[in-house]
């Protein structure tokens, strides 16, 4: 598989605060690669550097080298662009307050797509992805925010992949939702896992070895250990790893 | 010992008595602040029932005298001849030209203000910006009448020539579209502001601009808020009187341009007021009672839009 | 910045709106300061000294009488609708249950009140105050008039004053067996002062400039008044000035001084209220 990100040397500060360390990682293309560690470990943060997320973080502070496609986000790519390409899943759904249809919708008319036909068929095939076309098919301009957590988190998918991204980021996508809303989204990521490269942030490990290829520990904004994720649930080579999967932190 | 025991006994006895007293003192007082609060708190439903018993009571009769029809589709004001009539249709549709006039103008302007501020200020701007746009709603009609007359008039007059002196409804509409500025700025610019913030991101994570997310997002997210903002102003407008008298020309006539004067509901009734007796004098009462029916509606609009908004 | 303009080339609507939204805010603060400006380079060479004489006579349109008058005018509004509008936030705020119905109705009347327009207060305080209760026009309706205008702004600056401060306050005074009384005039009052105060300074700012509700209730005679004789604060002196027509420049002058004290008023409003929010942290 070849590189889908490239990152080398990356520091991030907020403020003075230093939330990265050296960060150098390499994300296969069509992987599943998940982040865990304990939270403010900097594995949200590193995530949201992918897609620039942080840009809007005032006194946000980011060095060193990301690359998509051998480009480098922070100069070669136009910012709305990179976004295109790098498709967010937030930790909370964050619909809008407009329909389904309309949500969906949304990320095609912002990168120019006008024609009805064209925007129905997106919108069709974007919810049949995230399996639930069934669910909304004849709701679509109901308010999207008439349904429950569990549909609105797969709505968000949805609408990720409306824009055709290379990449998805999910920022602990299922944290807000219920056992049974979770399983579907797991298994969400694995249907949708042989057409994009996606990278999960999880404070579920349970989560990390059923979906992930592979996974990055973060501890105090380092990676402590990168590897094939059953390794580093089965031999990690690093003793903070194992005290971590072992439950020795919190 | 014993005498000091007795003393002391007679002592605690004393102070017990006082704070017994004391005590009683308090639950009077505590009992009269309560039913003065209570009577001050019942001032305000006082006021409204006063305010429209004196103007219903005293307008109906004379609306019933004139005729309703008469009175507010009769397009002549001629109170004073021998033969009077009482049309004050005329006021009607110069309350509600100047008013869609000074929405025109305020509106856009104070909605791409409040988006600004809201959406696009630096922090630091934002605390020498706002000031001033606050201020503006401190400034007194009077002044603002004043501000149009030497300011606003000659301007119109010298672009649009002859036609009149520049006291027309277009002038009106300018200051008054000014005047309702802050109202709409700081109403629709916190409305944008509670929107929440996740919104944003989600539209800017799907590849959005900045102004983008604005536009398609953020400010249909505070319509009702927005709206909100223009229904004040709408009241404000329609209910200023000062400076509209200053420069709208008061003729009571239908108006044929936007460059003829108008005569306001508000300006007819500071205008004759002076010397008006009888009948007149009820006239002009009952204009109020018009204006302050297209006020209580205006008012119960913004209601139902806010209370909306809170559910 | 060059990042930007790259996303504005491949965007450029987005770059057309960021534009307009900064023509609109030039345009609303251009204003505020033509105005003012105006209002300043007009008027400021007229003031002269003896337009602050103790007597206005037709020669000398002097505004000392009413700026005397405002001063009156403002004194007797607020003794009536400060404490009024003060007692009826604490009602609403620390007696009032939950889902009372009087409660409901207060809150109706008192936005209705704010949103009426100052000339229809003029119309009732003309039918009330000068008439039905035989005041004439005088200092004393026009203040009882003003004194209903301005309550809803005292009540709702109060009731959000008095609502800042933190329950845990009243808890520990209840909690040390203080009365409900001297809980709220000890513990409750004290840190909700200054938005109480700013809230004040904004009503004397709205008495300051008031005209409309005014005319028919104090009238217009440029004396200095007595409770129940008639006199003209210093807006309804500008309005019979510009609209006589006879003293143009003296009107420019009392201008200035009104804008410049409604202003500062206004001006030191906030800057009270900031205290607060300053206090709270």
């Amino acid at each position: 598989m070849p590189i889908k990100f490239d990152i080398k040397k990356a520091d991030l500060f907020y403020g003075d605060f230093q939330a990265l360390k050296n960060i150098n990682l390499e994300i296969k293309d069509k992987e599943i690669t998940a982040f865990i560690g304990p939270s403010g470990c900097g594995k949200s943060t590193l995530l949201k550097s992918l897609n620039r997320m942080n840009d809007l973080v005032e006194g946000c502070r980011i060095t060193g080298d990301f690359r998509l496609d051998g480009q480098d986000i922070y100069k070669d790519i136009e910012i709305t662009e990179l976004r295109k390409r790098v498709g967010m899943v937030f930790q909370k759904p964050n619909l809008f307050p407009m329909s389904i249809y309309d949500n969906i919708a949304y990320g095609p008319r912002t990168h120019g797509i006008k024609k009805k036909a064209e925007l129905d068929e997106i919108v069709e095939t974007s919810l049949r992805q995230a399996s639930i076309w069934e669910e909304c098919k004849d709701r679509l301009k109901k308010s999207a925010l008439g349904t429950s957590g569990g549909q609105q988190q797969r709505l968000c998918i949805a609408r990720a992949l409306a824009v055709k991204p290379e990449v998805i980021l999910m920022d602990e996508p299922t944290s807000a939702l219920d056992p049974i809303s979770t399983i579907k989204i797991e298994e969400l990521c694995q249907q949708i896992k042989n057409d994009y490269t996606i990278i999960i942030v999880t404070h579920n490990m349970q989560q990390a070895t059923r979906i992930s290829d592979k996974t990055a520990f973060f501890l105090h904004g380092e990676i402590v250990e990168f590897d094939t994720t059953e390794k580093i649930f089965s031999s990690p080579s690093q003793q903070k790893t194992l005290d971590y999967i072992t439950g020795r932190f919190g | 010992m014993i005498i000091t025991d007795i003393e002391n006994k007679r002592t605690a006895e004393l102070t017990e008595g006082v704070s017994a007293g004391r005590r009683g003192l308090h639950r009077f007082a505590e009992k009269t602040m309560g039913a003065v609060f209570f009577i001050s708190a019942c001032v305000s439903i006082v006021a409204v029932v006063l305010i429209c018993a004196f103007m219903f009571i005293k307008g109906c009769p004379a609306i019933g005298e004139i005729g309703l029809s008469d009175f507010l589709l009769g397009t002549s004001w001629k109170p004073r001849d021998s033969n009077p009539s009482f049309g004050i249709f005329p006021m009607i549709v110069g309350s509600l030209y100047v008013t869609a006039g000074a929405i025109i103008v305020g509106v856009p302007i104070g909605l791409l203000t409040a988006v600004f501020m809201a959406k696009f200020c630096p922090k630091r701007l934002y605390k020498w910006l706002m000031p001033p746009i606050n201020l503006l709603a401190g400034i007194p009609s009077i002044v603002y009448g004043f501000f149009g007359m030497i300011v606003i008039v000659p301007l119109i007059r010298n672009v649009f020539g002859g036609n009149g002196r520049g006291n027309s409804i277009l002038t009106a509409s300018i200051l008054l579209g000014i005047m309702i500025l802050p109202t709409i700025v700081g109403m629709s610019q916190s409305a944008m502001k509670a929107v929440p913030e996740s919104y944003y991101e989600g539209a800017l994570a799907l590849g959005a601009t900045h102004e983008r997310a604005v536009c398609t997002v953020i400010i249909p997210a505070a319509k009702s808020g927005i709206l909100a903002s223009v229904i004040l102003a709408v009241g404000r407008a329609i209910g200023e009187t000062m400076a509209v008298i200053m420069i709208a020309g008061n003729q009571p006539r239908l108006p044929g341009s936007v460059l003829d004067g108008v005569r306001t509901l508000t300006a007819n009734i500071v205008i004759e007021m002076s010397y008006a007796t009888g009948l007149h004098y009820d006239a002009l009462i009952a204009t109020g009672v018009v204006l302050f029916v297209f006020i209580l509606l205006i008012n119960l609009l913004f209601n139902v839009i806010t209370s909306k908004k809170e559910r | 910045m060059s990042e930007k303009m790259k996303t504005y080339k491949a965007h450029p609507m987005s770059l057309v709106f960021s534009v307009i939204t900064k023509i609109a805010v030039t345009i609303t603060i251009a204003i505020f300061f033509l105005i003012v400006g105006y209002v300043i380079i007009k008027g400021v060479p007229y003031l002269k000294p003896s337009l602050f004489a103790w007597k206005y006579t037709s020669e000398n349109a002097s505004m000392m009488p009413a700026i005397i008058t405002t001063f009156e005018m403002v004194g007797i509004a607020l003794l009536i609708a400060a404490p009024l509008g003060v007692f009826c936030a604490i009602y609403l705020v620390e007696y009032a249950k939950k889902g009372n119905k009087l409660v409901k109705w207060i809150r109706l009347t008192t936005e209705t009140l704010s949103g009426i327009p100052s000339i229809i207060y003029g119309l009732f305080g003309n039918m009330f105050f000068v008439i039905a209760l035989k005041w004439k026009l005088s200092l004393m309706a026009g203040a009882c008039t003003l004194a209903i205008m301005v309550l809803p702004l005292i009540i709702r600056s109060t009731e959000e004053a008095l609502k800042a401060v933190d329950d845990s306050f009243r808890e520990g005074s209840y909690g040390l067996g203080a009365g409900k009384l001297r809980t709220i005039f000890v513990i409750v009052l004290p840190p909700a002062m200054s938005g109480i105060l700013s809230g004040i300074i904004l009503a004397v700012g709205r008495i300051v400039g008031e005209t409309a509700a005014l005319i028919y209730t104090a009238g217009t005679v440029a004396k200095i008044p007595g409770l129940f004789d008639s006199g003209r604060t210093l807006a309804i002196h500008m309005y019979s000035l510009s609209n006589e027509g006879l003293h143009m420049n003296e009107a420019s002058a009392t201008a200035v001084v009104l804008l410049v004290t409604v202003l500062l008023l206004n001006g030191l409003a906030s800057l009270v209220a900031r205290k607060l929010s300053k206090g709270e942290k």
